[in-house]
Parts: C-alpha cells; structure tokens; sequence
C-alpha cells in the first residue's frame, strides 16, 4: 500500500515499474538491527521474564513487593523491546516516532493515574451500595 | 425457531405503535421511489463503480457529506419530536409520546448528531480538504480510506435498523451503566448502541490513522510543519485525538457488551462491580471527542477569516501553538462532567481549574480571528457570515461553560436545561457552523459552481435567529432549576417557555428546509453559478491552485511550496500553469471490499444484538476471509496516461482562457 503513498511524493509521472511487485527497498530513515542487536535484545528479555518467575516460584518476596517487582521489570521490558525490536530512537521517522511517543506516554499517564485518583476519591466519599440480593 | 432466530420475533416489530408504523410507510415509500429512480435511470453501475467503490480521498469525502446530512434529517426529525412533546405535556397532559418512545427518541438524537452527523460532516471535509492543501493525490491508505467510511456507514444503518426492528437504547446518549446493564435493560436497544458504535469507531479510528499519516508523511516539498495551512494544522490534532482516545471508547463498551454478555461484572452494582468507573472511562474518551468536533471547525474559520478579510492569518505561530496546547489540555478536563458523582474538594477544584484555563487558548484564537479581520477588505459571503455569527455565538456558549466549570456553580446547574442550552450553544454555535461555512467555501471546489447565495442567506437567518430562539428559554428555564431528559411537566408557568423553545425548532426547519433547496436551486442555475477559474474566492491555500472540480490525480505536477499561504504566494509572483511535459500518473484503483466487509459488519452486530449466533459466527468468519482474500488482491494501481493528463490539462487551459 505504501507505494500509493510515495507516488504523490515523488514528481508528476513517477511511475515506471515502481510498486508492482512491492518489494519497497526505499530509504526512509528505518534502523535495521544486527544480529548482535537481536539476540542481545533476546537475552536480556528471557532474564526479564526469568526473573519475575523466579519471584513467584520461590516467594523471594513479600505479596506486595513481588507484584511491584513485576510491574516494574515490565516497564523495563517494553523499553528493551521498543530499542531492539522495534528499533526506537530519537531520529527514526525524522523524529516522528520518539515524538508520537511521549505524546502516548503523557496520554496513557494522564488517564491512568487521573482515573486511579478520581476512582480512590470516589470509592471513599460515595456509600458503598449495598447487594440488592442481602436487602430484605 | 430460537436457534435461527435468536430473540427475534414478530413482537420486536413495533406494528402497536403508530408514530413508528407512518414512518416505516414513509421510509419504505420514499426508499423505493429512490430504488425505482435509480433503476430506471440506469444509475447503479454508475453508482458501484463510479462511488461506492472509489479510493479517491474527494468522493469519499463527499459521500461523508451526503451521509451526515441524511442522519442530520433523522437527527433533527428527533429533535423536533422533543420539543412537540415539552411544549404539549403540560397540566395533566400526556403529550403524544410515551415514556419508552420518548426515552428512545431523546437517546437517538444525541447519539446520531454526534456519532452520525457531526463526525461524518468533520470528517468528510478533512477527507476533502487536507489532501489537497497539503498538495497530494490522495491519502496515504486509500482502500483503507473507503473501508472507514463504509464502517461509518455500517454503524449508521445499525442505529435506522432500530428504528424498525426492536427498539434503541433508553439510557441517554452515554448509555451510563447500571442503567444500560442488563438488569435495567434487557432488551436489544443498549445493544444497537454499542454495536452501531463498534461498527462506526473502527471506521473512524482507521480514517484517524490514515489522515494522520497523510499529514505527516506526504505534503509538499517545502511545506515544513509551520508552512501547513492552519485547517491541516487542526486537523491532524483533532486525528490525533481520534487515535488517542477512540481506543478508550471502544474499551469501555467491550467491557460493558462483557457485562451484558458473559455476566462479568465491570459495571455493575454489586460482586465488586463500579459503574462510576464507566462513566470515568467514557469521558476521558468523551472530552477529547468534543475537541475532535471542534478544532477541525477553528480551522475552517481560520480559513474563511483570513480569505474573506484578504489577508494573512494574524498570529499564525499563536494559532498553532493554541491547537496543541488545547489537545493536551483536552486530556486533563474529564472530570467536569461528573463533578456531582461526589470525587471531593481538590479533584473538583483541580478539573475545575484545568477546564478554566483551556478556554485560554479558545480566546487566543478568537482574538486571533478579530485582528485578522481588523484592517482587512472584509467580503460578507456567505462563509464569512458564518463566521461572524459563530465569533458571536460560540463567546456565549464559552461563557457559560466557564460559569460550568465552577464546581459550586455545577452543583446546581448540572444536569438542568442549562446545560442542555449550553452544549447546544457550542455545538451548533461552533461545530454546526463552522461545517456551515465549510460547506459554503469548499462546495465551488468540490462541484464547480458556487450554492445559491439567496437561499444561502435565508437559511443562515432562519438558522442562527432559530438557534437563538430555540436555546435562550432553556437558559432560562435551567436557572429556574428545570432539568433535563423530562417528558411530563406539572408547572404550568413553565409552558409559554417551551413553547417559544418549539418556535426555534421550527424556525431551524425553515432553516435547513432552505439549505436543502439552496442545493436543488444551485444545481438548476448551476451554469450561471459556475466557477472556471478554480479559485473562486481568491483563496490563499494549495487547493485554490487546482481546478473546480479537481482532476482525479489532483495535481499535474507537485507543487513546491515557499510560504505560508501558498497559492497567495503562488499568485504574488506571477505563477503560470505547467503546459507541457506531463507524464503518466500512478494512481490507486478502485475496489469493493470496502463495501462487503462492512456489509459483513452491519450482519455480525445485528447477529449479535439478536443472540443470532450462527448468524454472528458465519459473518465474522466472511470478515476475516474477505480480509485476508484482499491482501492477495494485486491489481491495486493504474496509471492514468500521459494523453488523458494532458488532455484533462488543455481542457482546462481552454476553460481559463474563454474566461480572460
């Protein structure tokens, strides 16, 4: 589909063979990892996710901080995958990628803890409702 | 029977109802004197191959024209209905509607305009505006393009199926749970409702992504981000909020279809169940949603401003960084929707004070707008005056959001008339407009020939005098403490109100009454109406360079952009048409899968509304086979012959010089 795109770019009558076969070999800013990268990149998220295992298995950890531990290698591991996988940097895409980045991270932020601290308030202030199923 | 049927029977055909029988007479009438004109003229290929499969971003955007100003007659036509009933039910008076057609009726008003007229209208223009003032031949995914829109489409017919087939939801245009759970609403109208908003959000999620990335990957050499017209400005903001916060919609109703269904408890009042957090879920989707109406329609004034007033937009830079900073802040007002549920003195004082400080921006830009016009040639067309009564409207209806957006104010206002009054004030005063004026500006581009100013002004009084006559009494009648959603009134001194409230309506019928035969009256004078030079009212922007209607391809040649306004510059220097040299075009070709995936759609949420189950399963699986089937399809492009461009091109250099 991508050629459809490319067309418009490219000065009027840009359509000599290009886009049939769709085998786009265009430079467009894409990285493209090394073998190195990936199984580096593959390494460290089999210890990421050894480890919360391990937590669980064992009971290393207190209930509370197993759950925190896991939350927080999780986080960990979405930045490996986005760098080694998804190849995430600040100049992928002219900068478009890094950008529409942050833009759902202070989204996905806003919504989370906005929701975590209107509901808290809720849940305190409003009556708990009681079963309608308990009522005489 | 009940293994093909699922819960359809003869009862969910409401036959006991008269309103809803003389308009299925009606629509069946009316739907087949149009069946039997289109065959009689031969039209259905043309339609198929000509429209309903096109990928080109233009006729896609005029199909969401057609289709937003056929659910506005349907929206209106419920509008109408509420304020016959208000003004009528007074002093032991029952009115004409009963409790469970009226509570369908007010459900379906709000759902449809925003859903099914606002949207499709929004979208249409971007549809048909952007690619050409960026200076592409279409948008970046062109089937996907069509796929959207006959989503949209699909969530629409969903809604007009319950007019006549069961019924629609009671719940109020939210559908806030426990009321919509399956206790209080067994029937099937909560579930037209999420499944004509399923069907409907993947549409325009996808339309989002696709715009989105129009914007961002294919304008113009030269055009950088601060050369971009301030109507794409907005709109990839306003998509942007639409890739952001559609998800969360459609998460919320998957969790409350997983209530309905499987009996989880998400929402409901007991086993741990919290409707409260719906009603969080769905605002945090719905503010940002009435930013996604509104910032496409401060493009279009911008716009019409600087072009009417002859001159360069005052405070671009302003302008710009106003539209980003109202889509951040879009995200952190949520909560004044709900300020009663009872969340406490600092998270109502900090939603408060956030929804204070975005209408900072909206005045930035009003004052933006004034400075433009200061000093400028102004032309009082029919766009402009739009513009005007919108500059005048929309400061009330800010205001009175404002006077919204003080808790204790809230308190006593929420949920009244005044609310109602106030929502209308910036949804019409705004949204309602500033399509108005789009419809107006881009129609010459889009069909070559200008709408009928006469008819134009007349239907501009009856609208904005109707808008005002129509909203005022509930102002009024919201202070005095009337809330809203009421069907029976016991207080006669409360009548003479409603019934002045009625006359607006009515006066707003005159007024799309005259739009619609200010389209009838312009397509019969349309040779006296036409418009060859493509730049009708000496525009400033790239689609202005093009001619009326644009050719398939849009643009022979690139354009490269040095300013700004680009055409205005284009102009200033003496452009002149490239007359040679053209070469082939590579261009999408057309396709229905559009059209039977979302047909495949509209037949798995009705299977699913009416526990059809084979239905459901058989559909879903035509879904994914169609899916797939049509990545395997590879006549995707063709190219249009250097011959056809160049004769497209000398027809036009003949058109322009009969003119001079």
């Amino acid at each position: 589909m991508s050629t459809h795109a490319h067309t418009s770019h490219a000065p009027a009558g840009h359509g000599h063979g290009h886009g049939h076969g769709h085998v786009d070999h265009h430079d467009d800013g894409h990285a493209h990892g090394t073998f190195r990268s990936y199984m580096f990149g593959f390494v460290l998220s089999v210890i990421l996710t050894a480890i919360p295992f391990w937590l669980v298995m064992t009971g290393t950890l207190d209930n509370t901080q197993t759950a925190l531990a896991i939350m927080a290698l999780a986080a960990v591991q979405i930045v490996v995958h986005m760098i080694y996988f998804l190849h995430m940097n600040g100049r992928v895409e002219g900068g478009w990628s890094m950008l529409a980045m942050i833009f759902t991270i202070i989204v996905v932020v806003i919504c989370l803890a906005g929701s975590l601290w209107v509901m808290y308030h809720l849940n305190t202030n409003m009556m708990p409702m009681p079963d309608p199923r308990q009522l005489p | 029977m009940h293994a093909i049927f699922g819960r359809l029977s003869l009862e969910a055909f409401p036959y006991h109802e008269p309103i809803v029988v003389a308009t299925f007479v009606a629509v069946v009438l009316g739907g087949a004197a149009l069946v039997a004109a289109l065959t009689y003229f031969k039209l259905w290929g043309y339609l198929w191959k000509e429209w309903f499969t096109t990928v080109d971003h233009k006729r896609i955007g005029i199909m969401y024209m057609v289709l937003g100003l056929v659910m506005l007659l349907r929206g209106f036509a419920d509008a109408v209905m509420m304020r016959l009933q208000q003004a009528m039910a007074f002093g032991g008076s029952e009115g004409y509607l009963n409790a469970h057609h009226y509570d369908q009726v007010f459900t379906a008003h709000g759902v449809i305009m925003i859903f099914f007229v606002a949207m499709p209208f929004v979208t249409g223009l971007m549809n048909y505006v952007v690619p050409l003032q960026i200076g592409a031949r279409d948008v970046s995914f062109p089937f996907l393009n069509n796929f959207s829109f006959w989503m949209t489409v699909g969530g629409a017919v969903l809604v007009m199926i319950s007019l006549f087939v069961g019924e629609f939801a009671q719940t109020g245009w939210l559908a806030y749970p426990p009321l919509s759970g399956l206790e209080a609403s067994p029937a099937t109208g909560v579930d037209y409702y999420i499944w004509a908003l399923q069907v409907a959000g993947v549409g325009t999620t996808l339309s989002g992504i696709n715009l989105v990335c129009t914007i961002i990957k294919m304008r113009a050499p030269g055009m950088t981000m601060m050369k971009m017209p301030v109507f794409t400005w907005t709109s990839l903001c306003t998509n942007v909020l639409i890739v952001a916060s559609f998800p969360i919609l459609t998460a919320a109703l998957v969790l409350l279809s997983l209530d309905r269904y499987v009996g989880t408890n998400f929402f409901t009042n007991t086993l741990g169940g919290n409707p409260m957090m719906y009603v969080n879920l769905i605002w945090i989707w719905g503010h940002p949603e009435v930013y996604i109406l509104i910032l496409p329609c401060f493009g279009i004034f911008s716009e019409v401003t600087s072009t009417f007033s002859g001159k360069k937009l005052f405070g671009y830079t302003s302008m710009v960084y106003a539209t980003v900073v109202i889509t951040i802040l879009s995200y952190l007002v949520w909560l004044h929707h709900f300020f009663t549920m009872g969340s406490g003195a600092s998270v109502n004082s900090f939603f408060g004070i956030t929804t204070m400080i975005i209408s900072i921006p909206t005045g930035a830009k009003i004052f933006n707008w004034l400075f433009t016009m200061y000093r400028g040639r102004i032309r009082f067309e029919l766009p402009m005056m739009w513009t005007v009564a919108f500059m005048l409207t929309f400061v009330i209806g800010g205001m009175t959001g404002v006077l919204l957006a003080v808790p204790p104010a809230d308190f006593v206002l929420h949920n009244s008339l005044f609310l109602i009054a106030h929502f209308h004030n910036v949804i019409i005063g705004g949204v309602l407009f500033g399509l108005f004026a789009g419809i107006y500006y881009w129609f010459p581009k889009a069909f070559g020939f200008r709408l009928d100013p006469f008819w134009g002004k007349v239907s501009f009084w009856c609208w904005v005098i109707g808008f005002w006559v129509a909203f005022t009494p509930l102002y009024v009648l919201g202070l005095m403490g009337v809330t809203r959603r009421l069907r029976v009134f016991e207080d006669p001194s409360l009548q003479p109100w409603f019934i002045v409230a009625a006359i607006g309506a009515a006066l707003i019928a005159a007024g799309i009454g005259a739009f619609l035969l200010q389209i009838a009256v312009s397509v019969w004078k349309r040779h006296e109406l036409r418009d060859v030079t493509g730049d009708p009212w000496d525009g400033r922007t790239l689609e202005w360079a093009t001619s009326s209607p644009p050719p398939d391809y849009n643009f022979a040649f690139t354009p490269v952009i040095h300013d700004n306004d680009a055409w205005w510059d284009m102009k200033k220097r003496g452009y002149t048409r490239p007359m040679g040299g053209f070469k082939a075009i590579h261009m999408p070709s057309n396709t229905g899968t559009g059209v039977i995936l979302a047909g495949l759609s509209v037949a798995f949420g009705f299977a699913m509304i009416w526990y059809i189950w084979w239905l459901a399963a058989l559909s879903f699986i035509g879904i994914l086979v169609v899916a797939i089937g049509h990545t395997f399809n590879y006549h995707r492009d063709f190219h249009i012959p250097a011959d056809e461009v160049v004769q497209t091109e000398n027809d036009r250099t003949r058109l322009l010089s009969g003119r001079v």
